[in-house]
């Protein structure tokens, strides 16, 4: 009788932790999502009054309702471009390197280590070392490509580490089998390995880039500039990106700034927003092709 | 063979880009060399330092390039002991400083052969403020300021009723410039006597609005920041006087202009390298500084230096007369700089 009647009640004790899990579960994501609504509605009605094609295609001014945002939003978009030249092939390709080819020694060891290490380094610390190597000592002076670079060093760990974990999920049953059929390394990786891994890595690339697009420590250290009239006409002009000209704008004392930096806030957003579906869609486009 | 083309193509174009950056400068003076058939100006201009100079190197850039198209001015923000680091390697032509240059920064500029010349453009007013709930207090001597802000009050000068008897018994909680920024700089030696010198438990900021706010919602709050922050948040805020010995004085544009709004009134300077004036784009940006400061600072918040002045810094400006007025000690408190400049001009 005893044991009969406690076998539904032991149920019922794990029935009520199941849903108090599941309450305090669903307040955390409540909490987050109103703390995020609450944040972007106030943004929104800061800034959208501001949002206009002259917004878009005016250069920083003065007068907070002549300033406008197309020196930043081009300069993130060059630098993005530039980093992205620079980190993915490196990234990338150094992630091949170390799970593919490189033998598994106490050197290989020290690399991994030193790489999930740095991904963790704050990014100022990057911004120091780009204005002393790229800025100073390799005479870039303060221009879009000394930006890249140090952007490029501050996304290479996150692509790196992203990329070995897309790697490592391919089966080494594909890798035998391939190479079971005359395959070289060489082609293994190229026609069956990195194909697989390649949405993985993709999401791994967009994610970090998408942190680069929104870093301002570094960028203001090696000396992107606050005001500039000019949209960059090469790889050794000055620049700015927009989380600079956001961050100069809400320090101003005119309310009126205030506006300009929500506003320039949703062109951000929308930016990130834009490359995360794209992140989304070709992950989702390379699925595909590999299941047919 | 062919992955090897792949991969030294995109290095040796890297190679080339870096060597092109190196030559930047000589492009430049060549450009300029060719325009000069058609007098137009040519080049680019690097401002960089204070974030207080900022708004009005600003608006002098957007005027300028309004008849200069071709030159490109472009305003970085360091902050004072930043741009100055960034000046004296020659990576910038002009910075913009809230106090006079130092006697380090003065050596690190002549070791790297960097001459430079002194030139204010206005005068800026360190606002002291508490919050609006706040009704015993209407002004502070300097003296009662320096028993607030001074080192050794960390951790003592906790409560109002410690900084003058008759106030109550309110938690005093501290808002000012981080210690980065020349305000900081100019603040402590006003009030402490000597740069640098502050107590360390307040809330710094280099954003004043965070200071704003900080002020605007602490019932037993007292914080220090540029006018143009209490002009734009009136309503937010309370200001109070500064009894220097001869009345409480609150900062406006008559009691910095007389000089009774004391020690907390301080010019603003750019500092342009004399190797640059050289290349008359540059030489031909200072002169439209100098000949708009006055009224461009104004527009910006600040508060217009009196026509002599200006006067005295095209002179000096026209005449390259290298220095500082100040004799490199940095911030110094209740100099008219009218004086200042004439005394050397006699001297000299």
């Amino acid at each position: 009788m005893i044991r009969i009647e406690s076998r539904p009640e032991w149920r019922r004790r794990e029935h009520r932790r199941e849903q108090l899990f599941q309450l305090v579960g669903a307040a955390i994501v409540l909490f987050a999502l109103t703390t995020l609504t609450v944040l972007l509605v106030k943004i929104f009605l800061d800034g959208y009054t501001r949002l206009s094609p002259e917004f878009l295609s005016n250069f920083p001014s003065r007068r907070p309702d002549e300033a406008g945002i197309k020196a930043a939003l081009v300069g993130s978009f060059y630098l993005l471009l530039l980093t992205a030249a620079l980190a993915i092939p490196i990234g990338v390709g150094a992630a091949i390197y170390l799970e593919e080819f490189a033998k598994r020694n106490w050197f290989t060891r020290l690399v991994e280590i030193n790489i999930t290490n740095l991904a963790g380094v704050p990014s100022i610390i990057y911004g120091l070392l780009g204005l002393q190597v790229f800025v100073r000592t390799l005479s870039m002076d303060r221009s879009l490509l000394a930006g890249a670079c140090t952007m490029a060093l501050l996304a290479l760990p996150v692509i790196i580490t992203a990329a070995r974990e897309g790697l490592r999920t391919v089966p080494n049953s594909l890798r035998y089998g391939s190479l079971a059929l005359g395959a070289t390394q060489w082609q293994t990786v190229r026609y069956t390995v990195l194909p697989v891994a390649l949405p993985a890595i993709l999401t791994g690339i967009i994610l970090s880039l998408s942190r680069v697009v929104g870093e301002t420590a570094p960028l203001l250290v090696i000396g992107a500039v606050v005001y500039i009239s000019k949209l960059p006409d090469g790889l050794c002009s000055p620049f700015t990106v927009l989380p600079v000209q956001i961050y100069d704008w809400t320090t101003r004392p005119q309310k009126a700034f205030q506006e300009n930096a929500a506003a320039g806030i949703i062109v951000l957003l929308m930016l990130l927003l834009a490359m995360n579906a794209a992140a989304i869609y070709l992950r989702n486009r390379y699925q595909k092709r590999l299941a047919l | 063979m062919k992955p090897r083309v792949a991969l030294w193509t995109p290095l040796s174009a890297f190679v080339l880009i870096l060597a092109a950056c190196g030559k930047q400068g000589t492009g430049a003076r060549s450009g300029s060399a060719s325009a000069a058939v058609t007098n137009e100006l040519v080049g680019t201009i690097r401002i960089d330092g204070s974030s207080t100079v900022l708004p009005i190197s600003e608006a002098v850039a957007e005027e300028f390039q309004k008849q200069h198209p071709k030159v490109q001015v472009t305003v970085g923000k360091s902050g004072t002991s930043g741009g100055f680091k960034k000046f004296a390697q020659g990576e910038v032509e002009i910075v913009g400083a809230s106090r006079p240059i130092r006697e380090t920064e003065d050596e690190a500029c002549r070791k790297n052969g960097v001459e430079y010349i002194e030139i204010p453009v206005a005068y800026d007013a360190i606002a002291v403020v508490v919050n609006p709930q706040n009704t015993w207090c209407d002004y502070l001597t300097v003296a009662e300021l320096r028993k607030v802000w001074e080192p050794a009050a960390e951790g003592k000068i906790v409560s109002w009723d410690q900084v003058r008897p008759g106030f109550p018994k309110e938690r005093l909680t501290l808002f000012g410039a981080g210690t980065e920024s020349g305000t900081f700089d100019y603040f402590t030696a006003a009030v402490v006597g000597k740069e640098k010198e502050s107590r360390g438990d307040y809330n710094p900021s280099e954003d004043d609005n965070i200071l704003v706010q900080g002020v605007s919602r602490t019932k037993g709050a007292l914080g220090y920041f540029g006018l143009a922050y209490y002009e734009n948040n009136k309503d937010k805020l309370k200001l109070i006087g500064i009894d220097n010995g001869n009345g409480p004085v609150k900062p406006s544009r008559e009691t910095v202009i007389d000089g009774t709004y004391q020690p907390l009134s301080r010019p603003l300077f750019i500092y342009v390298s004399v190797k640059a004036l050289e290349r008359p784009e540059v030489a031909a940006f200072v002169k439209f500084y100098i000949q708009n400061a006055g009224k461009l600072s104004e527009e910006v918040g600040y508060i217009a230096l009196p026509e002599k002045v200006y006067t005295l810094a095209m002179e000096r400006f026209e005449k390259r007369i290298k220095g500082s007025a100040f004799g490199a000690h940095g911030s110094q408190v209740g100099v008219k700089l009218e004086d200042l400049y004439r005394i050397e001009e006699a001297v000299q």
